[in-house]
């Protein structure tokens, strides 16, 4: 089959979109929390943790999309002890985020042996669709709701973060505490704003994945999502948009590696997974555009501090 | 980091933690293993006979504990690996993959290379091991110490990427031909740390753990290098300013850190997996290196009985809780995480600490005054624990 | 006259130290009220309880006469509080607009209204003479500039009282005299001002009362036409001080020294040092004077081997220190106290002994072989604790819980005993009490006198005036002019240091 054959184009765009909507959505959550000075590598945990909770949810209440809004506000909840433990006690955030990771392994698995009393995967449960009277429904149905809401939370990211006064505050929180703190601005508020949003988007990115795309949930199933979404935050430079692109790219290269045999693409499919790390590694170090994060990210703030 | 907990973590030729900085983790684990408690209750199982049972297959006999030692030896290892980082400013959160190409160097140096006596061919693998982690570790090391890039996001990413290069590896090319299972061949005779007790798992690679724990400790405080990487941790500048190369130290320090981490899989192929198997996943002991670590305060000797504490709990989780109990073992990991967060969240304790302190000094009559400034105005942390909250 | 403020018994208390205690002060509805303490005597702790940041552990506070509690920056802020801080609190990347309108923000339907900000930030800026480019990035403005933004943040916020904390360390004499002009503006229009200030001469200059204030307490409150520097002086210290050292002629020798057309770029990769030129000999301290971020700070890395430079020569008795690392530099003989001693002259959680032996830590007694001599470490550290009267409570003290004086003289005993033919001192006495900035004073002049070459980079005029024997000044990272010491007036020099009229004597004598 020739790798220029249109069903084959179009199926890998639709399969870059679909790989690349859970990593917008965790990574529009990074970059609140990394715009407000708190570093997040909790996504990866919080993901896993909203695709429980969305397929627990929507299980016991039939509903797709209340499922979806548990899994937010499950996210939300996680997102809320790294921020106690990272903003309040000033703890280490990489350490933090790193018990969040823990947690959220060893929290789904016994919630699915508790709550579905077996091992390794739930039920299937239906998944989120939008009404079918609604256009383009065949593709919708294709790429799922959820790049619509991605698409949009782009936008609305963006309007936010750099056209409203929320926005430049959570900025400068995220720059300069001291300097925001002085004009009266409450750096914990916005710092725990910013991890609570990353909670509630993360929490949708993992819900996007099981009650999106897969249907049920599997015992560790974001399988590193969290942190390829973390690398989309850095690639895409911490805007919006630029994770965007970054979470296309990151999905085309996942949609390659599912459809290499079919395209017949010769590169091993461990070196196209390997794919976004590398180009995240080369961004930090300058060789595909310099990278640099906000200057207060990952530093706690301490008010009476000289 | 407050003055206490500075004064707490770095004094100097006696580093050992006073028991103050014992305190914390100790009520961290506590607090943990409550929360545990509460997660036994919740699955409607017996809290006691559950903790019983995990003491009962962790110490509770001899050859028991003998396999718990074993569990700790490759915790012992990440810990230090990352101890030993932090102590020069670093985050080496990239153990789990430093560990995935440790292992495999080491048990392709254990089949590979034949005819060689096994006082040649065992230091030989521990060092495959320790130098694919330590090369592995440079290139973040490196980008940290050129370019100022932070390691912890270049050692995430490493992470997964030695996973699927590790993988490709074994699949495409290392692979034993005349075994079903996704591993390598298995190592040499040779190789194999030898088993000290029959009818257990408990080898050589105890004592070896041991003994680099020790050499940790030396080089962290009796020598120059040492000396050199503690002060480019605590500051970089002076260090700088006093003739030692910050640059040379990082990538210095992640080396021998990431050999660390690679030598906890080196050991773990040479004495009990005896081929490198593909799981196409992380094994933990990475990110448990972190919590054992902290632990541990950074010290060799806390990693130790941080090391314990984690690997007893693994093995309980599984052979205690599971299987006698019926808890979930994934419990566990519910504690880990929790005694991570207690760790890092001491200020939680601080509310605590002072008031038992209080306690004790009150029956002993009043102790020395805290400040030391001879002149001094107030330098710093002034409302650390004062009322400028808000 | 109305009084704006008053701040009544105000007493703050920081573990360990008394930091204010029954302070009382007041400000006057359009006057400038100058602050005036040494380092650590509590100034700015006193004007952090009046902006919300610290709460007092007693006393008063009156806002035009009725009592009010400021618990954070926001009531400040609201009673026409400002306070320029002695660190700018600006947010590098962001423009001047956003930065002086963060956290009030005029917005238009729930977005940011920049087109507004920008408008009001124009018109505040013809209003006072404060010249801001209000779309430039704060990143890429000068200091100068920025002070204008602080200044702006507060009138945008309507402030009709602004704090100045320490306002003239950072600017050039010119910027200075502006800086003035803008206050006496600010005054004139009805607003007051409290300009915190340990300079003696710039409070006769500037203030219309000065409020003496002493390790926390209030010495004295008094009009500067009443005032004269000696009791300014004396009330500040709480003894009679001698501002001239005790010092014998100079007895010089060769050239230690010499610095040839030397370039080198600043952190941002712009040229910071442009063919600068000096010669230090034996037996001279060499004062350089200069407004800060002329090239000083480069100059001192590039001689320690802790920048590189891009051209020109830096010859030590002969031998070029250029492409050398700092160890290599060690040990041809430098000495350096640098002017960060907080940051770089100090590992602050290592322990005294350790620290006296930085940067001879690999070398005997101290190592053999690659291990640490813990017995000869400790025994260098008592020796130096007993000669240069470190108040320690031992060895084995961490740096950091030393006063600023003890740290400094950590410091200075390290360096001065590894018997350096040449000693940079930077900044030597920034921030420390008068006790120690005289001792330090003494351990320069004896290093001076023992045949060492000495080279002094100080923003102080006065230190640079009363220690030096050979003055230079540089600016825009060239020395633009050389005097003997005896010779130099402070007027003359603050010319030379804004770039006025070049007297290099060098072709003349050279």
């Amino acid at each position: 089959m020739s790798i220029f054959s249109l069903t084959v184009i179009a199926s890998l765009l639709i399969s870059s979109i679909r790989s690349a909507t859970p990593l917008v959505l965790a990574a529009l959550g990074g970059i609140f929390s990394e715009r407000s000075g708190v570093v997040n590598i909790a996504l990866e945990g919080i993901m896993l943790i909203g695709a429980f909770t969305a397929v627990m949810i929507s299980y016991s209440s039939g509903s797709a999309w209340l499922g979806v809004l548990a899994a937010m506000a499950a996210g939300v909840a996680i997102a809320w002890l790294h921020g106690v433990v990272s903003i309040k006690y000033r703890a280490d955030q990489v350490v933090s985020g790193t018990a969040i990771n823990i947690l959220a392994v060893g929290l789904t698995e016994f919630l699915l042996a508790k709550f579905f009393g077996q091992a390794g995967q739930t039920p299937n449960v239906t998944p989120a669709t939008l009404p079918t009277w609604l256009p383009l429904h065949g593709f919708t149905q294709q790429v799922t709701a959820f790049a619509w809401i991605a698409a949009v939370l782009v936008v609305l990211t963006h309007v936010v973060l750099f056209h409203t006064p929320l926005g430049l505050r959570i900025r400068a929180v995220g720059e300069h505490p001291r300097a925001a703190d002085t004009v009266g601005i409450n750096v914990f508020h916005m710092r725990y704003l910013g991890v609570l949003l990353s909670g509630a988007l993360a929490g949708l990115g993992g819900a996007a994945l099981s009650v999106g795309l897969l249907n049920s949930f599997t015992d560790n199933m974001t399988a590193g999502r969290g942190f390829i979404a973390l690398a989309a935050v850095i690639f895409g430079k911490w805007s919006p948009f630029g994770a965007l692109a970054a979470s296309l790219l990151f999905g085309f290269a996942d949609a390659l590696q599912t459809q290499a045999q079919i395209i017949g693409l010769k590169v091993p499919s461990e070196f196209l997974l390997m794919s976004p790390y590398i180009l995240t590694m080369l961004a930090l170090a300058g060789v595909v555009g310099r990278s640099t994060p906000p200057a207060a990210s990952g530093t706690p703030y301490e008010k009476g501090e000289r | 980091m407050s003055d206490r907990k500075a004064k707490r973590l770095f004094t100097g030729s006696i580093p050992l933690p006073t028991f103050e900085g014992f305190l914390v983790p100790i009520l961290a684990v506590v607090a943990a293993l409550l929360v545990g408690v509460l997660f036994i209750l919740w699955v409607g199982k017996d809290p006691i006979l559950a903790y019983k049972a995990l003491w009962r297959v962790t110490f509770g006999s001899t050859r028991n504990t003998l396999e718990t030692l074993v569990d700790t030896v490759p915790l012992i290892f990440t810990g230090l690996s990352v101890a030993l980082a932090f102590r020069c400013g670093l985050f080496n959160i990239g153990g789990e993959g430093q560990y995935l190409v440790g292992s495999l160097a080491a048990a392709v140096a254990g089949y590979a290379l034949p005819g060689l006596p096994a006082v040649v061919h065992i230091p030989l693998v521990l060092l495959a091991g320790f130098a694919a982690g330590g090369l592995w570790a440079a290139l973040p090391g490196w980008l940290k110490a050129r370019f100022g890039i932070h390691e912890v996001i270049n050692t995430i990413m490493m992470n997964y990427i030695s996973l699927y290069f590790v993988h490709w590896l074994v699949i495409a090319h290392l692979k034993d031909p005349t075994n079903l299972s996704q591993r390598t061949p298995k190592i040499l005779e040779s190789a194999v740390l030898p088993n000290l007790l029959q009818n257990t798992r408990f080898h050589l690679g105890f004592f070896v753990a041991l003994l680099v724990a020790l050499g940790v400790y030396f080089l962290l405080w009796r020598t120059i290098a040492g000396y050199e990487i503690r002060a480019v941790g605590l500051a970089p500048a002076a260090a700088e300013y006093g003739g030692i190369s910050v640059a040379r130290n990082i990538i210095l320090a992640m080396v021998l850190s990431g050999g660390l981490a690679g030598l906890a899989g080196a050991v773990q192929v040479a004495g009990i997996s005896l081929a490198y198997y593909d799981g196409a996943g992380f094994v933990g002991y990475g990110f448990n290196g972190i919590a054992v670590a902290l632990l541990g305060r950074n010290h060799p000797a806390g990693v130790l009985v941080g090391a314990l504490l984690f690997g007893a709990l693994g093995r309980g989780g599984v052979r205690g809780m599971q299987a006698i109990a019926d808890v979930p073992k994934s419990m566990i990991g519910v504690v880990q995480a929790a005694i991570i967060f207690f760790i890092a969240a001491e200020g939680l304790f601080r509310v605590l600490v002072p008031r038992l302190r209080q306690r004790r000094q009150a029956s002993r009559g009043p102790g020395p005054a805290g400040g030391t400034g001879g002149e001094g105005a107030p330098h710093s942390g002034t409302a650390t624990e004062g009322g400028a909250g808000r | 006259m109305a009084k704006v403020l008053e701040m009544v018994g105000i007493t703050k208390v920081f573990p360990g130290v008394i930091a204010n205690e029954d302070v009382h002060f007041d400000v006057e509805q359009g006057e400038i009220h100058a602050l005036l303490g040494e380092n650590g005597a509590g100034k700015t702790t006193l004007m952090n309880v009046l902006y919300g940041l610290y709460a007092p552990d007693g006393g008063e506070l009156r806002w035009q006469g009725k009592p009010v509690h400021i618990g954070n920056p926001n009531v400040a802020i609201r009673l026409g509080i400002g306070m320029v801080h002695q660190h700018f609190m600006l947010v590098p990347p962001m423009t001047v607009a956003e930065n002086i309108v963060l956290g009030a923000e005029p917005s238009k339907g729930g977005l940011l209204d920049m087109a507004a900000a920008k408008k009001r930030v124009r018109e505040l800026s013809e209003q006072f003479g404060l010249k801001v480019d209000p779309e430039a990035k704060i990143q890429n403005i000068s200091v100068g500039m920025q002070q204008r933004v602080e200044i702006l943040k507060a009138l945008y916020r309507g402030a009709g009282l602004l704090i100045l904390d320490e306002p003239t360390a950072v600017l050039t004499p010119q910027e200075v005299t502006e800086l003035i002009a803008i206050m006496r503006r600010l005054v004139e229009e009805g607003r007051s001002v409290i300009f915190i200030t340990h300079k003696l001469k710039e409070v006769l200059r500037i203030a219309d009362r000065v409020t003496v204030i002493r390790r926390g307490r209030v010495i004295d409150t008094l009009y500067t036409k009443d005032a004269t520097e000696d009791g300014l002086a004396e009330k500040m210290v709480g003894r009679k001080v001698s501002l001239r050292v005790e010092k014998d002629e100079a007895r010089v020798g060769d050239v230690i020294l010499r610095v040839r057309d030397l370039t080198a770029a600043n952190n941002r990769h712009l040229p910071a040092l442009r063919g600068c030129s000096l010669e230090v000999r034996r037996g001279e301290i060499y004062g350089l004077a200069g407004v800060d971020g002329n090239g000083q700070s480069e100059l001192i890395e590039v001689l320690t081997g802790l920048r590189p430079a891009t051209g020109g020569e830096a010859m030590m008795n002969g031998k070029s220190l250029l492409g050398l690392n700092p160890r290599a530099i060690f040990a041809r003989g430098v000495g350096h106290i640098p002017e960060d001693r907080q940051r770089r002259g100090l590992v602050l959680n290592f322990t005294v002994g350790e620290n006296l032996i930085l940067g001879s830590h690999h070398r005997q007694p101290f190592s053999v072989r690659g291990l640490l001599q813990g017995g000869a470490i400790d025994r260098r550290a008592e020796d130096m604790i007993q000669r240069y009267d470190i108040r320690t409570p031992g060895t084995k003290t961490l740096a950091r819980s030393l006063s600023g004086g003890n740290q400094q003289k950590v410091i200075a005993a390290r360096e001065m005993e590894r018997d350096p033919d040449l000693l940079i001192a930077a900044q030597p006495t920034r921030g420390l009490d008068v006790g120690a900035i005289e001792f330090l004073h003494r351990r320069l002049v004896e290093a001076r006198d023992r045949g060492k070459a000495v080279l002094l980079i100080s923003l102080e005029l006065d230190e640079i005036l009363s220690l030096s024997d050979r003055i230079g000044v540089i600016y825009e990272g060239r020395v633009v002019a050389e005097v003997p010491g005896h010779e130099a007036t402070e007027e003359q020099l603050g010319l030379w240091m804004s770039g006025g009229s070049t007297g290099r004597r060098g072709e003349a004598q050279g």
